[in-house]
């Protein structure tokens, strides 16, 4: 394998892995205060289909990024209201809501384009467009750094460094804000915090509308920067990858960087046979590079990899006393 | 009592009618979807192509799920839907099972062989297709590497991507063809994400022409083609040529909807047995039209039209995947 094929893989490894982070990310705000969120695909998924579809009637695909980050914004609402106010299992609202996508989507998409639940292919300025990174092309021709900067960081959609930017903010808003000290708590302990004269409610409701921002962005990243239109199921289960990947990341944000990296390279990698095969001296079924996130995080749960460790008042409903 | 019992009769008569008039041919799609702008709407395609001359109706049923599809074949055959077509290699085992439950009723499934007296089973000489598209594939690469890109890893894909190898490696014995499979679940059929995902790594490897027989994957294969500088893609099942005009070097086309419109035509009782359909009943071929008309040549057209008289009269044969579970031009 020579020196541009690991920059070509590594490249492919930063498109793959940038819904998985956003998405992963999404996962980490709303776990992280207790309210767990099988519904991540759910929300790709509409925002993916609604970012693609104002996108093609507008012409504009910031405004196709807000529709997306909006429709996500509903389903994360619904997902508050289901889980947070009426006490429900949180589980089932999510469930709930991958179905509601998976079937919605298709049926708006048909009543409106009649294209059998697909959106019009989108051009121009309709699709984000790769963004060329300052002196890209005058670098290009410096030895190794010059490929790695020129075709391995530039020439993104710029969703992409928005995911990226998005991992030291998290980990900033968590661990160095008194908003992310009582979101940690609420997760923990909200008796405490409630105690304490802070609503529960009122942060929990925060933290599940900031994972439907994020997972708005990260569907309107499937939709418009990495295909040019919406496409039945079109996440095909990368909101669960990205809960695995939230597993494997023990629920942090740095940690969930370098997971979704790690995942995104295993599929990169699954898709160049190629370079597999000069890897490995046997060979390798691709299909166990595709099934490898699985069985890593089963491992991480199994607590061979340290302990894997999920906020203790995650899937609870919080209850006043009366 | 009588009276009542009269009126139950004419009840009865009336379900009875009720029942024969509802006979409307069926038609089951398979897990890619009806608007899978390849195989599946092909088929619909042609149901909807009987709707309009005849004047008649027929009902449908699209797949969700791998458990739906006895449940739905034996809700339409007991609907007394006559006759019932299928689409796809998935329903062949479960067919198999409902089939000599229902005698009456005649079934069609498409892309599987069943043997039972009350089926006719359509098969397509795919790798015939396959070897035209790959010819021109071959014809038209400038870097001597083309790519074919599959839906889920099942024979019947080997057995394209083993024609479309063969047409390829019989204009340019030096040409290289990578091949790779979206992945092994049915979730691969709407994979477009990965699909492009995959169009652009052969694209890194210097393929310039690529194929996708991959269902609603391909509709990200075509994209990345399209959005890449001096690279083409091949269509599949449907002509997809129009989907980037200029971009798009043909489409393979099978003619699913011939299949249906013509078992709906015949109607219950029909004809059964295994109907394989190739060149020389133009069931498969290529697609030419004003989208792709610059991308091929005349010498190029009349190569493969040449070729094609050769298949069809024998003088040229094209290896199935199926004979022995290789191919001869490509190790999967």
């Amino acid at each position: 394998m020579d020196f541009s094929t690991l920059i070509q893989i590594l490249d492919s490894t930063m498109r793959l892995a940038t819904p998985l982070l956003l998405a992963c990310l999404a996962g980490l705000f709303s776990e992280r205060s207790g309210i767990f969120d099988i519904g991540l695909e759910a929300k790709m998924l509409i925002s993916a289909f609604f970012s693609a579809a104002v996108a093609y009637d507008t012409g504009s695909v910031w405004l196709g990024l807000l529709a997306g980050i909006a429709a996500s914004m509903v389903f994360a609402a619904i997902h508050g209201v289901a889980s947070i106010t009426f006490r429900g299992n949180q589980l089932i609202s999510g469930v709930a809501l991958n179905f509601l996508a998976s079937g919605m989507t298709v049926l708006i998409a048909q009543n409106w384009f009649q294209q059998g639940g697909r959106t019009p292919s989108l051009l121009g300025k309709a699709r984000f467009e790769p963004l060329t990174l300052p002196f890209a092309d005058a670098l290009s021709d410096v030895p190794v750094l010059g490929p790695i900067y020129s075709e391995l960081l530039s020439g993104h959609s710029i969703l992409v460094y928005v995911a990226l930017l998005a991992v030291p903010a998290t980990y900033w808003v968590l661990y160095r804000t008194r908003f992310g000290l009582r979101l940690r708590a609420v997760g923990e302990n909200p008796a405490a915090v409630d105690t304490a004269g802070v609503s529960v409610i009122g942060l929990r409701y925060a933290a599940v509308a900031i994972a439907g921002l994020l997972c708005g962005i990260a569907g309107a990243y499937l939709a418009t920067g990495l295909q040019a239109g919406f496409v039945k199921d079109m996440t095909a289960g990368r909101g669960y990858i990205a809960l695995a990947a939230l597993i494997f990341a023990k629920w942090r944000p740095w940690y969930a960087l370098s997971a979704c990296l790690l995942f995104g390279l295993l599929q990169a990698l699954a898709l160049r046979t190629d370079v597999v095969e000069a890897i490995f001296p046997f060979r390798m079924p691709v299909q166990l590079l595709d099934s490898l996130p699985y069985i890593l995080t089963v491992v991480i749960l199994a607590g061979f990899v340290g302990k894997a460790i999920p906020p203790r008042a995650g899937g609870q409903p919080y209850v006043k006393e009366r | 009592m009588t009276f009542m019992r009269s009126i139950l009769g004419a009840a009865a008569t009336l379900a009875l009618v009720a029942g024969t008039a509802a006979a409307d041919p069926a038609i089951i799609f398979d897990l890619g979807g009806k608007f899978d702008k390849s195989f599946n709407e092909s088929a619909f395609t042609g149901a909807k192509r009987w709707a309009d001359t005849t004047g008649g109706s027929f009902r449908e049923i699209e797949m969700q799920s791998e458990a739906q599809r006895e449940q739905a074949l034996r809700r339409l055959a007991e609907a007394g839907s006559n006759p019932i077509v299928m689409t796809g290699f998935a329903f062949g085992n479960v067919l198999a099972e409902v089939a000599p439950d229902y005698p009456d009723t005649s079934f069609a499934i498409i892309d599987a062989v069943v043997d039972e007296p009350n089926v006719r089973s359509v098969v397509f000489s795919e790798h015939q297709g396959s070897y035209l598209v790959g010819m021109l594939a071959a014809e038209a690469s400038k870097s001597g590497t083309v790519g074919f890109i599959g839906g889920m890893d099942i024979p019947l894909i080997r057995h394209f991507a083993c024609g479309y190898a063969q047409g390829v490696k019989a204009v340019n014995p030096d040409a290289k063809i990578i091949s790779n499979m979206t992945g092994t679940t049915p979730a691969a059929w709407n994979d477009p994400v990965k699909g492009s995902e995959l169009a652009k790594a052969q694209i890194s490897q210097g393929a310039d022409i690529i194929y996708a027989a991959a269902g609603g994957t391909g509709v990200g294969v075509l994209q990345a083609a399209a959005d890449a500088d001096g690279v083409l893609s091949i269509g599949v099942d449907s002509n997809q040529n129009h989907l980037h005009p200029g971009k798009v070097l043909t489409s393979m086309v099978k003619r699913v909807d011939n299949a249906v419109e013509q078992a709906f035509n015949d109607g219950p009782g029909f004809e059964t047995g295994t109907v394989v359909l190739g060149l020389a009943e133009e069931g498969v071929g290529y697609a030419m039209d004003e989208n792709n008309a610059e991308l091929v040549s005349d010498e190029m057209k009349a190569a493969v039209e040449d070729a094609k008289q050769k298949i069809i009269s024998g003088e040229v044969e094209v290896v199935s995947y199926y004979d022995n579970n290789s191919c001869p031009a490509l190790e999967f």
